[in-house]
């Protein structure tokens, strides 16, 4: 092999690789949309017999679908929302002032974030029963913010350090209160981060499945990631068309969500933000 | 801050408003996140069931709970599993695979770039039980795998039933990769051109460039990158229910879906609850040195 030939080889190599690595992800996903468009979808990835829309059609014009589909969104948008809200309060003194033990209360949130919430979710089944939350979507909707809310804490609060407090306090020199302040002058200017912790929070339950599968028992409570799984278990093996159709439908929301946040996200993907004071 | 008077107005606004605006965020998360964790502790050590006699009444049994998981032949089958899930997907399949596509997409064509790259965080934005249903019929009996072997004269394997722990081990690296993936670009960027440059002109082979230079540079981030993922993996309950239910046997029964069998299928609550704190602890350990590495 001379030095041209093997030049070639280091050329070409990443490029096969990287096909080969795309072709593996590419196909189960290549899957659940060719079988949502075949009028005979199988389960093995197959030239749909005919082209048609008629299993989309179904599952959009099935009332019990489109029930899941709206509780699913009353629970993630409830979530966003309120986490956002509660936040931006927490983050003001902890951005603004000088507060005795606001290092410690910031490092105690930052371990919060990573905190399997798995493990917590038989305590939190045994309050939800005592307290008379469970199968309850605001019950499941005040769990998922409580489980968010330190990711919101700790983003709002770094976000806010960015933000001068100069024109703030032009706006308290106007008369303006606290509160005030933070809705016409702070919240403006942390636009990007305040949706980034909103698309972030909405596709995080979105996406969950075992919180509401606890929490939840009557069929007509459940979200559509709850639908999905209860339609794989009973027609999964029978009807894969509408199956890949309906998770097709519930998967828009997160990609959506997930185009969003690119245009929140220029700094880009670095873990290395660390701690400021 | 500037000025003394700006001082004063923090300061006298201070007095009134700290406490009123944490207060709504320590409530929730009081009430909903650290009270658990704190019954987490509890509840291990009581008999809580939800029927039966011990559900009327509830006990403090102790240890028994933990003398109980010391002698489940179960529990040891679960943390193995847990073990070989965690390192097979998390520590080498999504940590390897992310920084072999990230290492590999530097400096090639963008529009291969785009599509690769756009195909393998597609893997990640998708919702778990999507994931699950995606990868169960790639992996299923008439699966587009099996198609794709015998079309090459290879006979059928009931890849779910043989080999359940590998299938679930590659459907979490085909959902979770791309979080790496997206780490490790933005820290290889960041390794300056003109070190490895250097290199080259010293005559340094790919290899070594790597093992020197990049990887080294990098170190901070692969730990941190490390306990994220598998502080993420260590969770992962949907995936692996929907597409094994924990089987067949107990061959793909991690922690979750042991401590979700026992409190909820056998509704031994007590007993399922000292399970997830044993989840609990391995997550609160990980989460320590994930700290540790973000001060530095």
């Amino acid at each position: 092999m001379n030095t041209k030939q093997r030049l070639i080889i280091y050329r070409i190599m990443p490029y096969l690789i990287l096909a080969v690595i795309g072709i593996c992800f590419l196909l189960p996903l290549l899957w659940v949309f060719v079988a949502s468009i075949d009028s005979n979808a199988m389960q093995s990835l197959k030239v749909p017999s005919r082209i048609t829309g008629a299993n989309y059609v179904d599952v959009i014009t099935n009332s019990v679908n489109q029930r899941a589909f709206i509780i699913g969104l009353i629970m993630s948008v409830g979530q966003a929302v309120i986490v956002v809200i509660l936040a931006l309060l927490a983050a003001y003194p902890l951005s603004r002032y000088q507060l005795k033990y606001k290092k410690s209360f910031m490092l105690t949130i930052l371990f919060m974030t990573s905190l399997p919430i798995t493990a917590v979710m038989v305590p939190v089944y045994q309050l939800f029963l005592s307290i008379k939350l469970y199968d309850n979507i605001i019950g499941v909707i005040l769990f998922f913010v409580a489980s968010s809310m330190p990711y919101g804490i700790w983003m709002l609060k770094n976000f806010m350090d960015a933000v001068p407090s100069d024109l703030e306090e032009a706006a308290w020199i106007d008369g303006a209160s606290v509160l005030v302040g933070i809705r016409t002058v702070v919240a403006p200017l942390m636009v990007p981060g305040i949706c980034t912790v909103a698309i972030f929070t909405f596709s995080g339950s979105w996406g969950n499945f075992f919180v509401p599968y606890i929490l939840l028992q009557t069929p007509e409570n459940f979200p559509a990631s709850l639908k999905l799984y209860q339609f794989f278990g009973q027609y999964g093996m029978a009807d894969y068309g509408k199956l890949a159709a309906f998770s097709v439908l519930y998967a828009i929301p997160s990609v959506v969500m997930y185009i969003l946040s690119q245009q929140y996200m220029s700094k880009g993907f670095g873990l290395q933000g660390g701690m400021k004071g | 801050m500037s000025s003394v008077t700006v001082d004063v107005s923090y300061k006298k606004r201070k007095t009134y408003t700290w406490l009123y605006f944490l207060l709504p965020s320590i409530a929730i998360m009081l009430v909903f996140f650290i009270y658990p964790i704190l019954l987490t502790f509890y509840y291990s050590f009581t008999n809580l069931a939800l029927t039966g006699e011990a559900a009327k009444e509830l006990k403090f049994i102790g240890f028994d709970n933990y003398i109980r998981m010391f002698e489940d032949p179960t529990v040891r089958i679960s943390i193995w599993n847990t073990l070989i899930f965690l390192i097979g997907s998390a520590v080498i399949g999504q940590q390897v695979l992310g920084f072999l596509v990230a290492l590999l997409m530097k400096h090639k064509n963008k529009m291969f770039r785009r599509v690769i790259g756009t195909i393998v965080l597609a893997g990640w934005v998708t919702p778990e039980i999507v994931c699950a249903l995606c990868l169960y019929s790639f992996f299923g009996d008439d699966g587009t795998l099996n198609a794709i072997i015998t079309f090459f004269g290879i006979p059928e394997v009931t890849w779910l039933y043989t080999v359940p722990m590998i299938t679930i081990i590659l459907a979490n690296i085909w959902h979770g990769t791309a979080f790496s993936m997206l780490v490790f670009q933005a820290a290889l960027d960041d390794v300056p051109s003109e070190i490895e440059e250097a290199a080259v002109v010293d005559g340094a082979s790919k290899w070594q460039i790597l093992t020197k230079i990049i990887i080294p540079y990098i170190k901070d981030t692969i730990t941190t990158n490390m306990m994220l993922v598998t502080l993420q993996t260590l969770g992962v309950f949907g995936l692996i229910y929907a597409m094994t239910g924990g089987g067949p046997g107990t061959s793909t029964t991690t922690l979750p879906i042991f401590m979700y069998n026992q409190a909820f299928v056998n509704y031994q609550l007590g007993y399922g609850t000292a399970i997830s704190l044993l989840l609990l602890l391995i997550g609160i350990i990980l989460s320590l040195f994930y700290i540790r590495s973000m001060k530095e």
